[in-house]
């Protein structure tokens, strides 16, 4: 059950957009795909909805088979970044669009519109047209619309790319929280690793039309399967084979023969946060991500010289963002490639 | 750019004068010449048999040349933006034809496919239809010389309001027709409408291409610009002038029916069009048509 796709390629003219795809969506699961622009997965997202045809491939929903089955029988409710509101339709008129379609009669319709009103907040604006809603009351009056006929799987495609970044924090708690009333099974398309991390149970790492890596986001995140996946779920330092996350940089004062020597060009307190720029001697720029606290203890200063220390780092080998596994660290290390840095890199 | 204020009137004062001088004058001189010596002798002149008939024919053109090119310009303009056919380019292109040839270079073309030499002039002959002199081939030259406004008017539109609503409309499980019908044709009306008006217009004076194809034959194929022009060879002055009037006040009527049925959509509460659709076209002229 749930949703799977197998094997699936599209081309656009000489551009390819998927290439050989393959995802597992469970049923009533909440999964982002993640991924640069350009990385496939909003042609992922329209394939399983039908609004694009695969070159090559198979989508399974709920067990059945719906390759060749066009959009409108598909059964999937698809909400679009820019809302895609029908603007010459009230908002009633847009809820109640799939429910006239399926001939509902008006006593039911009505009934059943404003049931999906007053789960996204919106009784009351029936019969406002969507120009007189904002981003965030539009998004969710497509939502509804989309919801209204009881859909087998829930399809968004940035759905908050378009909001300011209040309503789109509270969007996706509120999207959280309907998804753990509704259990449908849900994807939604999203950049922002913030985002799909807060959001889904489960991500999709896509880039250049291929999957990288899926996982939840802890396992994501403590156990990236390349560089890229490493470097787009957070932020990343690169020490010459090896990759560094800023919390896992430790600055000191005092060498030994693990740290590095660096030049602390800029520090940056980011409220609790501090980020310290340093260049090594080898003109690579880096940052620790530090506490007040420390940042105080050690008294650091602009133009000054410090240490750096990672206390765990990763790499690839061949660090390609393509080969699907993590290789373990030239130290042998077991866990996927954590292991602490020699003193020379 | 904001102009500043001399630039601003001197743009104003030209817009003023150009349009006063080249439009508002010449109309303005026809309705003085009209009414000079009342309101009888123009009625007297435009309920003559003659002068009746030919209005009628002229509504018949309207009536079977405009509802074609609607529905034509409108499921062209959804082949030339929706769909990527080879042939598109080739057909975007020769559907400017019309703006680009004199009409009556029309009514000769038209004059020698259906005269008694022409490719299909003998075989219709033969099955009992008369196209030239008579009003089908009059249909036919309203049909070629006012093809292009639904399309060229529709495509910019279509365009504008891009594909997302009509996917929106088929995830719910509407097929092509019904999106057609609940999505596509609302959110194009004013671009339909537009053509619509401008169509009308050109089929209702159209001269040069119905000149040769109808005969001039008077109280037969005689419309209405066609009576106008007979009246003024003729120093029937009278005539002329209210047969321009009653061609004038029939445009009119289509721009107002428009702005009418515009300002009723927008009581009933639909929101005003935005962008590149077009407002209630009597108070805009519109770019690229």
């Amino acid at each position: 059950m749930g949703i799977a796709v197998e094997g699936a390629h599209k081309r656009f003219d000489d551009f390819q957009a998927l290439d050989d795809v393959s995802i597992d969506v469970p049923d009533g699961s909440l999964t982002a795909l993640l991924g640069p622009s350009g990385s496939g997965k909003s042609t992922l997202l329209r394939a399983i909805a039908g609004l694009e045809e695969l070159d090559s491939g198979t989508v399974v929903i709920n067990g059945k088979d719906a390759t060749k089955t066009p959009a409108q029988k598909r059964e999937v409710g698809f909400v679009f970044q820019h809302y895609a509101a029908f603007k010459h339709m009230t908002v009633f008129g847009n809820v109640a669009f799939g429910l006239k379609i399926r001939k509902w009669d008006k006593a039911r319709i009505h009934d059943r519109v404003h049931e999906l009103l007053r789960l996204v907040q919106l009784d009351g604006l029936a019969e406002r047209y969507p120009d007189q809603l904002s981003g965030g009351q539009r998004q969710r009056m497509a939502l509804a619309r989309a919801l209204a006929v009881e859909p087998q799987v829930l399809l968004l495609d940035e759905p908050f790319g378009a909001l300011d970044a209040k309503v789109r924090k509270d969007l996706r708690t509120w999207l959280r929280r309907l998804h753990d009333e509704m259990h449908v099974t849900t994807i939604f398309v999203t950049h922002d690793q913030e985002e799909a991390m807060d959001v889904a149970e489960q991500l999709v790492v896509m880039n250049n039309g291929r999957v990288e890596q899926s996982g939840s986001a802890d396992e994501l995140y403590e156990h990236p399967a390349n560089e890229f996946v490493m470097s787009f779920v957070g932020e990343v330092n690169r020490l010459g084979e090896h990759f560094v996350r800023p919390h896992d940089m430790e600055v000191v004062l005092d060498p030994d023969e693990r740290t590095q020597e660096g030049l602390v060009q800029r520090i940056v307190t980011l409220g609790f946060e501090v980020r310290v720029e340093l260049v090594l001697s080898d003109g690579t720029e880096v940052w620790a991500q530090l506490t007040r606290a420390e940042l105080q203890r050690l008294e650091l200063r602009e133009g000054q010289i410090a240490y750096l220390r990672p206390v765990q780092a990763k790499s690839f080998n061949g660090s390609s963002p393509s080969i699907p596994n993590g290789a373990s660290t030239p130290l042998g290390s077991h866990d996927g490639g954590d292991a602490g840095l020699p003193a020379a890199v | 750019m904001t102009p500043s204020a001399p630039a601003k009137w001197g743009l104003r004062g030209l817009a003023f004068g150009y349009l006063g001088l080249l439009l508002l004058a010449p109309v303005a001189m026809i309705f003085y010449k009209t009414f000079e010596n009342g309101f009888g002798p123009p009625i007297e002149a435009m309920t003559s048999p003659e002068a009746l008939h030919s209005i009628q024919l002229t509504l018949l053109m309207v009536a079977i040349a405009v509802p074609l090119n609607t529905v034509f310009g409108v499921a062209c303009a959804l082949l030339l933006v929706r769909s990527r056919w080879w042939a598109n380019r080739w057909i975007d292109a020769i559907i400017n034809l019309p703006f680009a040839i004199s009409p009556i270079v029309v009514g000769l073309a038209l004059f020698l496919l259906y005269g008694n030499d022409g490719w299909f002039g003998p075989t219709l002959t033969e099955w009992g239809f008369q196209v030239l002199f008579s009003w089908p081939g009059m249909v036919l030259a309203s049909i070629f010389v006012s093809l292009p406004f639904v399309v060229r008017e529709v495509v910019p539109v279509l365009h504008e309001i891009g594909t997302e609503q009509e996917q929106a409309a088929s995830t719910l499980g509407a097929n092509g027709w019904q999106t057609f019908w609940r999505v596509t044709l609302p959110a194009i009306r004013w671009g339909v409408a537009y053509g619509v008006v401008l169509t009308t217009a050109r089929v209702l004076g159209e001269f040069g291409a119905v000149t040769i194809v109808s005969g001039r034959i008077t109280g037969e194929t005689e419309t209405l610009p066609l009576f106008v022009g007979r009246a003024f060879e003729q120093f029937n002055e009278e005539a002329a002038y209210a047969g321009a009037i009653v061609l004038a006040l029939l445009a009119l009527t289509t721009l107002l029916l428009m702005s009418i049925g515009g300002r009723k959509a927008k009581a009933s509460g639909a929101p005003v069009p935005s962008g590149g659709e077009v407002p209630v076209p009597i108070s805009t002229t519109k770019e690229g048509s």
